[in-house]
């Protein structure tokens, strides 16, 4: 019995270090890509963490589109997809507007990848949830209220 | 060390539909242990990579505010049925995971 488990341990070992290997080998691109972005994502406000983006005074865009639900039950769980319709989008932006750290992720597009994210976010209460895109250098953004009944952060 | 993440990628015209599901517990880091009231340390995913055929196609980093569990869909057009899609994500530890899928 003993020797079996000892087995069967030194097998999950080693096929973790293989698997570990094989991670690091196929993650050096990972590591030349920019760094997380730490003020950006540990800004307080909507502001904030638009200047840690570098965007500033984005322009209100009927191209982009959010969805999301009207009203979340779960806010640990909210759906949120954005499309851009915006031609040339490089990069999708989602915040929401009242968590203690507004930015929720910034998805840089390329190599053919269009204009949409889909994603699920924890809110921590009722706001807007707020889309920026930057396309041929400019910024636009649209937002989006989305009511949450039991708050996903913290708690 | 981290759990399988699950990749599905279908067609749909010339547009290539990628989902991801990676397991994850998305720690923000403010969340405070129901038991003991001691702050759960910040423990998520920050960085998320995809290559379809070796040319990257989504560069993302997110925080704490996405839920547990992480699901990220994005459309890609140009690929074919055949391809591989590689996505690889990086976590605040220093955890990373990757996993790959063929387009179908």
């Amino acid at each position: 019995m003993n020797a079996l488990r000892r087995n069967v341990l030194k097998g999950a070992a080693g096929a973790g270090a293989v698997a570990v290997a094989v991670a690091a080998g196929l993650l050096k691109p990972t590591q030349a890509m920019a760094a997380w972005n730490k003020g950006a994502f540990e800004a307080k406000n909507v502001g904030d963490a638009m200047k840690g983006l570098g965007v500033s005074g984005p322009a209100d865009s009927k191209d982009i589109t959010i969805k999301a639900p009207d009203i979340a039950e779960n806010g640990a769980v909210v759906p949120v997809e954005v499309t851009s319709g915006i031609a040339g989008t490089t990069s999708i932006a989602i915040l929401a507007e009242k968590n203690a750290s507004p930015l929720v992720g910034n998805f840089n597009l390329m190599g053919g990848t269009q204009g949409f994210i889909s994603t699920r976010i924890k809110m921590g209460q009722t706001s807007l949830v707020r889309a920026v895109v930057n396309a041929g250098g400019k910024s636009y953004t649209a937002a989006k209220e989305v009511k949450v009944t039991i708050g996903g952060c913290g708690g | 060390m981290a759990e399988p993440m699950r990749i599905r990628a279908t067609m749909a015209g010339d547009v290539a539909d990628v989902k991801v599901l990676m397991n994850h517990p998305m720690e923000t880091g403010t969340r405070k242990d129901a038991k003991t009231g001691q702050l759960v340390p910040a423990h998520f995913i920050s960085e998320v990579t995809a290559t379809i055929n070796g040319a990257k196609v989504l560069e993302a980093n997110i925080g704490g505010a996405v839920s547990k569990n992480p699901y990220l869909g994005f459309k890609v057009k140009g690929p074919k049925a055949g391809d591989k899609v590689v996505v690889n994500w990086l976590d605040n530890k220093g955890d990373k995971n990757t996993a790959e899928a063929i387009i179908g």
